[in-house]
């Protein structure tokens, strides 16, 4: 595509000429630039600098702003500096150039590591208050959301809340049975490798049944559930936040909590105790089979010891978690989606958040579920 | 650039697209020619972007041929394509700014891919391409999500213009804007046209631009062209829908 461009200089009594040609183009810019750069250097302490651009065969805006510079520098520096021989074809685009005002840095501002660091440091802090009272406010919210559906039952919006139930409950089984199921096999198999040693094989039952129904069961269930359906309801709000149908959905007059929330949160709480319950089982069923093919456990002397080992505490135990670890996601879910910005970045930083979040939340309430279940002395 | 068919920018030849079992484009074929701006019309969902789309290699076609600068992108290599893609600009009709970068780094980004020149250079040119498309260099430093729809089609606009291309693509540019901005829209791509021997490509409804802007106009219907000409041929032409078109409430007050 043509030859290059070039800046020819010439000396001329004390002043200097400055004699342009070829493509001044974009993809030239790289050169130009230190062609520029350059004549500029060599223009030094001259009275006048003459610029012939009569011999150019192209310019576009990275051409004629290099040119502009140009004058504009030297104008600067004192010298009077002068363009002529400009097609006509191209003056209007060196007056566009022209209007660009001068001193146009673009300065970013910058600050120090140490500063930067205690910033970041406050703003976490400050994030984190934020975040308790967000979730608080939004546990206000679905609460006042179902007050209102249940003194009007007509809109409750039973067709949302059956769609999500389908997404995170009927759709999660088979991932949650199969991992579950192959914990429980890991636990009972561990179980009987360590405590053959003492010679107490059968006691892996009781480790398996309390272990299962009161802890991993519904825990496993939760960091599963909160990866798996945390996420997705922190981007379907998200993605929905950063179109604006949340505000198209305000100013129709509907409250995107009993809309779009409380069929989700609803959906998470009955679908968690379910999960959970099969996740037991299945978890149970695998720790049984190991125990009778790896620990020579025979299956009706497993269910004999399991009988004696649990009470249906330890199962109440976990289904009572189970519900309140779901509204813990669900919560965690809505703030982090209703809080997206507009940026896809920030979407997902927030899905990452949403999942973090959770998952923390939920190990945090099964700590305080420890504590006051060994307070009551169940 | 030896296979350049003298002035044609673009060569569209029975090109036929479809959608499941509908087909959009029907045997189109259309020519643009080196230095001309040509206005694209038609109805609402008759192909005007999905025609865009597919010169630009966004969707496939069934058949026929589409050559942009002498090249068919269906069958050039890698290194040919992006020689042409670095020669054309698209504004697409939301806009299509990155959403996590700023509006400077929005309009750099093609630039820091194929240029290498200081940074010093890329902000004034920045500017530049910002003070050409009406917006000050105050808005640089804002993220897409914080501008106003108009702007957000003007800092595209200086996107699709980053690398100073030989050919545009405009969809719906000017849809969006206030008259006094979509006049000047109008104006400044008939001052890049002539100062940079822009080819421009524009998708429009506006009929002020079709007529101010426009050196062609070309009308889609049914999945072919049913027109193209001046702006007197298609106030001339007596199809129904052209007539309807520009001959309508709308078209009255500018056509006269």
């Amino acid at each position: 595509m043509g030859n290059s461009p070039t800046l020819q200089q010439i000396a001329r009594g004390d002043g200097l000429a400055l004699c342009a040609a070829g493509p001044w183009t974009a993809r030239f810019a790289p050169a130009l630039e230190r062609m520029v750069a350059d004549a500029e250097k060599l223009a030094g302490s001259r009275p006048g600098v003459f610029i012939d651009v009569s011999q150019i065969s192209g310019l576009d805006t990275f051409g004629a702003w290099l040119i502009e510079r140009l004058r504009r520098n030297l104008t600067q520096g004192g010298i009077e500096a002068t363009i002529a021989g400009l097609s006509v074809n191209y003056s209007s685009l060196v007056d566009e150039v022209r209007r660009v005002p001068a001193s146009a840095a673009l300065a970013a501002a910058r600050q120090s590591a140490l500063t930067g660091l205690i910033e970041d440091v406050g703003r976490n802090v400050v994030g984190f208050g934020t975040t308790l009272t967000g979730l608080i406010a939004m546990l206000g919210a679905v609460l006042t959301a179902w007050g209102r559906v249940v003194r009007h039952p007509r809109s409750f919006r039973l067709t949302s809340t059956v769609h999500h139930l389908e997404q995170v409950c009927w759709r999660a089984v088979p991932i949650i049975v199969l991992i579950t199921f192959l914990i429980g096999c890991i636990i009972s198999q561990q179980g009987i490798f360590h405590f053959r040693k003492f010679g107490a094989d059968i006691f892996v039952v009781d480790m398996l049944g309390v272990l299962v129904l009161r802890e991993i069961g519904v825990l496993l269930v939760a960091i599963m559930v909160a990866g798996r359906s945390g996420s997705a309801y922190t981007a379907e709000l998200g993605s929905m936040k950063m179109r604006e149908e949340i505000d198209a959905l305000r100013t129709m007059g509907f409250d995107p909590i009993e809309v779009l929330v409380l069929p989700r949160m609803l959906a998470l709480v009955i679908a968690l105790p379910i999960l959970a319950f099969l996740g037991a089982i299945a978890a149970l069923y695998g720790g049984g089979l190991v125990a009778w093919l790896y620990g020579g456990v025979q299956p009706e002397a497993f269910l004999i010891r399991l009988r004696d080992a649990i009470s249906i505490d330890h199962f109440i135990v976990g289904m009572i978690k189970a519900p309140v670890m779901a509204a813990v996601i669900g919560i965690v879910a809505c703030v982090e989606g209703f809080a997206v910005e507009g940026s896809a970045e920030s979407l997902g930083r927030r899905t990452t958040s949403s999942v973090v979040k959770g998952i923390f939340f939920v190990i945090v309430m099964d700590g305080l579920f420890a504590i006051f279940f060994a307070t009551i002395g169940m | 650039m030896a296979g350049e068919i003298a002035d044609s920018v673009i060569r569209v030849r029975d090109v036929s697209v479809r959608f499941g079992t509908t087909k959009v484009l029907d045997g189109l074929s259309l020519d643009v020619k080196r230095g001309e701006i040509l206005g694209f019309v038609g109805p609402s969902g008759a192909g005007k972007s999905v025609l865009t789309r597919t010169i630009i290699g966004l969707v496939p076609k069934i058949g026929g041929c589409i050559e942009v600068f002498g090249v068919d992108l269906e069958t050039a290599d890698v290194t040919a394509r992006r020689a042409v893609e670095r020669r054309w600009g698209v504004l697409f009709q939301q806009g299509a700014l990155f959403s996590s970068l700023n509006v400077r780094q929005n309009i750099q980004f093609p630039m820091r891919e194929y240029l290498d020149v200081s940074q010093a250079l890329l902000d004034e040119i920045t500017i530049a391409k910002l003070g050409m498309v009406g917006l000050g260099p105050e808005v640089a430093g804002r993220f897409p999500s914080e501008l106003s729809g108009g702007m957000i089609k003007r800092v595209a606009l200086a996107r699709a213009l980053a690398l100073d291309p030989e050919l545009v693509f405009l969809d719906e540019p000017t849809s969006g804007l206030d008259p006094i901005g979509a006049g000047d829209f109008d104006d400044l791509v008939r001052t890049l046209q002539r100062t940079l021997g822009l080819t421009v490509f524009m998708v429009t409804h506006d009929l002020d631009s079709l007529h101010t802007a426009c050196d062609r106009i070309a009308v889609l219907g049914n999945g072919k062209i049913i027109a193209a000409g001046s702006m007197a041929d298609m106030l001339a032409s007596q199809h129904p829908w052209l007539k309807a078109y520009f001959h309508g409430k709308r078209a009255r007050a500018v056509v006269g």
